[in-house]
């Protein structure tokens, strides 16, 4: 066996389990705190949990979609991280996001224009919209999302569970082949989930890429976790998966092309509306970028890239889970602060706003989440025992 | 005849060995005798090589990041030169400094210069195009040096070099073959 590893059982260790039930702690704090909010200020509480959902949610949609994409391109890179990644994106975490959706059901009326029927009916635009923003439609096809995650989680969970029991080499072409038809389901299925929860805040504005946008803030987050769970699963001197600095230079490649390509997406989007000047569809930057919230955005672009960017440039950061790990926190933070720019000013105009329930918000829903995260790293082996691509994976170079 | 202040009648002393393993522990060998000045050379990339010499630490992405700021400070400054300062022409009504527009381009130019400073830096960094390379002038190299043979050179610009001690340092470290690498 490897001589880095753990007895070559590659087994989780304890400081995860101890991460799980800080995690625990801190979610069940947030849910008193939530508890409150939904007691004496309803609005708010529906506006800051959004926010706080679509965090949470993007640390696994995200995974599911890296997932997705190393049984595609079968990378060693992904080899080491599969397990994260399917803890991280399993029919739990998954199954708990569209629990956690449900009080966004439950709060349409404090969240969304077009879900009152007298302001529908005085306008004529969201009249046109009517047949597919609606409160049936909206809950029916967020459920179809739900759906499409937990089963392309469960049957890659499932595959990879019978390759470790089997060593079947055909498992791997089916995890390729639900790779590639997942990605499309992933991509679309997010699409619309961007456009139903977050889009339709402003149900007047549209922006075609606005679900690309959100998808690779997702893949931010999600190998943001990357990083942060190699340093918690590498350290020490016989570490539960034995990372090298080649591995964690790919993830910190990986992190860096997605944060570059999220200001990408981000610039496409406002330099074609820059450039058409349309008042219906400037009015999304027109109130982010004049007044109360203009701090806010240049904030945003230094912390989710200019300054990424610049710490992510250097090699040696890149190639050590200790450097990373501060760019992978500071880029977590970033994510909440970009769904906030995108939440809060359809709310807020004029006033720049941050509530303590923007806070109590992720830190509920993060908290459970870390904990059912932990559950899934405990599950199983944190490597796939018999993945062809494992021991090229774990070469030495 | 060459005179006493010339150039050094050497390149340096080339040992070759039969394997990566054997060339890694040379190289290791040499530093340890406080060589600094050492060249390998082997028919594939070895990663372990490069560790070994230290030479992932080129000087070259600075060279890049140098340019592509230069170019991006370049075309922007051109950009607002021109639509501000030289010929302010008034578009859509548009502020006559409409920085979203000129941003593409500040990109574009941050690529181009740094592109280009890459490639030139590579060939002044490494000294190529060059039509000849002392090595070639063993006879082992050229015939080995493409298909299975390990050579590590010990460059004459070494503080600590010596041609006798310097092929006897290399004949310790049991190589197929020890040759003086003529200029």
């Amino acid at each position: 066996m490897n001589p880095g590893s753990n007895d070559g059982s590659y087994l989780a260790p304890e400081s995860v389990g101890k991460l799980g039930r800080i995690g625990l702690v801190a979610g069940v704090a947030g849910l008193v705190l939530l508890a409150v909010g939904f007691a004496t200020n309803k609005d708010q509480l529906f506006r800051s949990y959004l926010t706080g959902f679509m965090w949470m949610l993007g640390l696994s949609a995200g995974a599911l979609g890296i997932l997705l994409l190393h049984h595609v391109t079968r990378g060693a890179w992904g080899v080491m991280i599969r397990r994260i990644l399917e803890a991280a994106a399993s029919p739990l975490t998954l199954g708990f996001a569209a629990v956690a959706f449900l009080p966004i059901a439950l709060g349409t009326h404090s969240l969304y224009e077009w879900s009152h029927g007298e302001v529908v009916a005085a306008d004529a635009i969201l009249t046109h919209k009517k047949p597919w923003l609606n409160t049936t439609s909206f809950l029916t096809r967020s459920a179809i999302y739900f759906a499409i995650w937990i089963l392309l989680a469960g049957v890659l969970s499932r595959l990879s569970a019978r390759q470790d029991e089997t060593g079947d080499r055909r498992l791997s072409l089916w995890m390729q082949r639900w790779g590639a038809a997942g990605l499309v389901a992933y991509f679309l299925s997010m699409t619309f989930a961007a456009f139903d929860w977050l889009m339709s805040l402003t149900p007047h504005w549209y922006s075609t890429i606005y679900g690309l946008y959100v998808i690779i803030g997702q893949a931010v987050a999600a190998m943001a976790l990357v990083a942060l769970a190699a340093l918690v699963l590498g350290e020490g001197p016989s570490p539960a998966v034995p990372f090298q600095p080649r591995h964690l230079h790919d993830y910190g490649k990986l992190l860096f092309a997605f944060v570059c390509v999220w200001a990408y997406f981000a610039y496409s989007q406002f330099i074609i509306i820059w450039s058409g000047n349309l008042p219906e569809e400037t009015a999304f930057y027109a109130s982010r970028m004049n007044g109360a919230w203009k701090v806010t955005t240049i904030v945003l672009v230094l912390l989710h890239y200019a300054l990424p960017f610049a710490l992510l440039l250097s090699r040696d950061r890149k190639r050590s889970a200790k450097a990373l790990a501060p760019v992978a926190v500071l880029l977590l933070l970033a994510r909440w602060l970009d769904l906030h720019w995108l939440v809060a000013p359809s709310f807020s105009k004029d006033a720049f706003t941050i509530h303590w329930l923007d806070l109590a918000a992720p830190l509920a829903l993060g908290g459970i989440w870390l904990f059912l995260f932990t559950l899934g790293l405990k599950a199983r082996p944190l490597l796939p025992a018999n993945e062809p691509f494992l021991k090229e994976a774990l070469a030495h170079d | 005849m060459h005179g006493p202040h010339t150039e050094p009648l050497l390149h340096g002393v080339m040992a070759e060995f039969r394997n990566p393993e054997e060339l890694l522990e040379a190289i290791g060998a040499a530093k340890a005798a406080g060589f600094t000045k050492l060249d390998a050379y082997t028919p594939y990339p070895i990663e372990k090589v490069f560790d070994a010499l230290d030479l992932h630490h080129s000087k070259l992405p600075l060279l890049v990041l140098g340019a592509s700021i230069v170019g991006a400070v370049g075309v922007f400054g051109f950009a607002y030169w021109a639509s501000a300062i030289d010929y302010p022409l008034n578009i859509g009504g548009r502020p006559l400094n409409s920085w979203p527009a000129f941003i593409p381009a500040t990109f574009e130019g941050a690529i181009f210069h740094g592109g280009l400073a890459a490639a030139l830096g590579m060939l002044l960094l490494n000294g190529l195009p060059r039509p000849h390379h002392p090595v070639f002038n063993v006879q082992r190299f050229v015939e080995h040096a493409s298909k299975d043979g390990y050579f590590l050179v010990v460059e004459s610009d070494d503080p600590k070099f010596d041609g006798p001690s310097v092929r006897r340092f290399l004949e310790g470290l049991a190589p197929v073959e020890v040759n003086e690498v003529e200029n």
